[in-house]
């Protein structure tokens, strides 16, 4: 089968024009298909940032809040009734809103406040310069280093900044894993701070943070919070349904689906049809190599790794170059919201296959069709 | 006595069913041997290429059978048939048929290829044939760069790489000018046909008749007559 394979092989690079086409075909098709899902998961990633950066392991909020940046404040009873449930190690307060700041120039920009619990400080930020403890001093705040970090005019500590109409201290520099989805730079302060500077209604507490006793706690924990009439979420299942709601309640995820289908047909028309050209091109000489005494099974397995072959080459290539545009606007812009994640991968790699069948199977039908008796009637 | 190489009984074939019905073999019986190049002439549509794909393994008769060598080719399943074909003949079409984008060399040895001889051992084989066949040299090019004459030869070596004792060649001055058709078959003649093969030839051109041992005429389904050919 080795020869017959490289036979196939030579046969269908040495056609260097059809080849050509067959593997921009695919390429492009996956590149965009790769490229598309990718933004999307590298928006929902940033759509969940807040979730990903605190790294709570329980999340209670209103059932109403459909994604992190949209809280709904709760009573602080709800805090207190959490602590006291069983399974819970221990539970805090979290403050998330949005505020604006004065620039030097008198222009306003808006930030996004992360108020984390006075005591613990559970879910702080990495500091790259700074001390933690300074953010209780007087008019304390953590800036973030990400993409948004210029809008503030690149501060440093010590640099003061006007907070709906509050004086703020810079105290540290922090980096986060990931950055938020609506390009706000963000601050972090203490719980108190925050609900004092940013005016807010009756209920402050955006969500109560928790860590169980046990990972068998933790249906226990969701079910006694539910009773209290408030949603208890894991992590992941806020990141779930913080990415349900783009997917499903934005109209982004029917956008993405379509324009998956439609990079699916333009890699099928382009290599289906190049493909099956090139087999009728060749028919002939297919009808003369079954004539010669080639069996069926041989031509099919010809036929088969020639299809395969273009297509994975293709896939190589489509990611490849998916992965480097990525490579090439992260370097402009750090947080560049596009991944690629082993489900890209693996939705990419199906798409290829069912190409690859498809192609192979009109080939192989006509190939299968043709009958040696016919190259002798010419 | 010499060996017979194919034996046909009672051959029968036809297209189509009812009033469509088309009789293209009726009762055909034949016998070749060893050492002799026979060639199948007559107009066109009278059963010529119809009686080449049934002696070759290639067009199922409807009645009567094939004897090669004396297997029943018709009893073979398909596979066991393809490799009788592949073993035990050759093939020259009338179009030569070679892949353009292989080169010379490759198209020659793609018999051995197919019955899984290594690559490279399968191409120095064919250099081989492409040498006896006057095409040393050419191996590296590919068909189009050769002239009608020149892809007429590689199909030869093509044919003859894996030495099959059978030869089928399918109008093979078709393609060709007088001379060049000429000069084919006076090279298969001299050089390919031996003792132990039998070449099988259907053709229309008057003009190499001087190479054939026997010359069978057909006519409407029907082998019609025998002429003793000037070889």
């Amino acid at each position: 089968m080795k020869g017959i394979l490289k036979l196939a092989y030579k046969l269908l690079v040495n056609d260097k024009a059809k080849f050509t086409a067959l593997l921009l075909g695919i390429t492009f098709a996956v590149f965009l298909m790769m490229f598309i899902t990718s933004m999307f998961v590298g928006v929902l990633n940033h759509a969940s940032s807040t979730v990903i950066n605190i790294g709570a392991t329980i999340w209670v909020m209103d059932p109403a809040v459909q994604t992190v940046s949209n809280s709904v404040g709760m009573p602080d009873y709800v805090l207190d009734a959490v602590r006291s449930m069983q399974g819970v190690k221990y539970a805090v307060p979290l403050y998330s809103g949005g505020a604006l700041v004065k620039l030097a120039d008198g222009t306003y920009q808006s930030v996004t406040v992360v108020g984390l619990d006075d005591t613990s400080l559970f879910g702080r930020p990495e500091l790259l310069e700074g001390k933690i403890e300074d953010i209780y001093a007087e008019n304390g705040f953590i800036v973030v280093r990400d993409a948004e970090f210029s809008k503030l005019e690149n501060p440093h500590i010590g640099s003061e900044l006007e907070l709906n109409d509050n004086r703020g201290v810079i105290v540290g520099i922090a980096k986060v894993s990931t950055s938020g989805l609506y390009g706000t730079p963000t601050l972090y302060t203490t719980y108190e701070r925050a609900v004092q500077y940013i005016p807010n209604p009756r209920y402050t507490i955006s969500y109560v943070l928790v860590e169980p006793k046990s990972f068998s706690d933790v249906q226990k924990i969701k079910q006694q919070v539910q009773s209290l009439g408030y949603l208890a979420l894991t992590k992941e299942e806020f990141m779930q349904r913080t990415a349900d709601f783009f997917i499903y309640q934005t109209g982004g995820g029917t956008n993405i689906l379509i324009m998956t289908v439609i990079s699916f047909i333009v890699g099928l028309s382009i290599s289906g049809q190049t493909f099956y050209t090139f087999i009728l091109e060749n028919l002939e000489r297919f009808g003369a190599l079954k004539a010669i005494g080639t069996k069926s099974r041989d031509l099919v397995g010809m036929i088969l790794f020639q299809a395969t072959f273009t297509a994975f080459t293709g896939y190589g290539l489509g990611v490849g170059l998916c992965a480097l545009l990525i490579w090439l606007a992260r370097v402009r812009l750090p947080s560049y919201a596009a991944m690629v994640t082993y489900t890209n991968l693996a939705i990419g790699f199906a798409m290829v296959a069912v190409i690859a069948a498809i192609s192979s199977y009109v080939g192989i039908r006509r190939v299968l069709k043709i009958e040696p008796f016919d190259i002798f009637r010419g | 006595m010499p060996q017979v190489a194919i034996q046909a009984k009672g051959l029968e074939k036809w297209f189509g069913e009812g009033e469509a019905k088309t009789s293209a073999l009726r009762h055909v019986e034949l016998e070749t041997y060893f050492g002799e190049m026979v060639y199948i002439v007559g107009p066109s549509g009278s059963g010529k290429t119809t009686l080449l794909s049934v002696l070759s393994g290639i067009l199922k008769p409807n009645a009567g059978s094939v004897l090669v060598e004396g297997t029943d080719i018709w009893s073979l399943d398909a596979d066991a048939l393809a490799d009788f074909r592949l073993n035990k003949i050759g093939f020259v079409f009338q179009d030569f048929h070679l892949f353009p984008r292989l080169t010379t060399a490759e198209n020659a040895a793609i018999p051995l290829i197919l019955k899984k001889k290594d690559w490279n051992e399968s191409i120095r084989h064919a250099i081989n044939y492409l040498e006896i066949v006057g095409l040393k040299g050419r191996a590296d090019l590919p068909p189009v760069k050769l002239s009608g004459g020149e892809q007429q030869r590689v199909a030869i070596a093509r044919a003859m790489v894996s030495q099959p004792d059978i030869l089928i060649m399918d109008e093979p001055t078709a393609s060709l000018d007088g001379d060049t058709g000429n000069a084919i078959l006076s090279f298969v003649h001299k050089n390919i046909l031996n003792v132990n093969r039998c070449i099988v030839v259907v053709t229309h051109d008057s003009r190499i008749y001087e190479f054939a041992s026997r010359i069978l005429h057909m006519e409407d389904g029907r082998l019609t007559g025998t002429q003793k050919g000037a070889a």
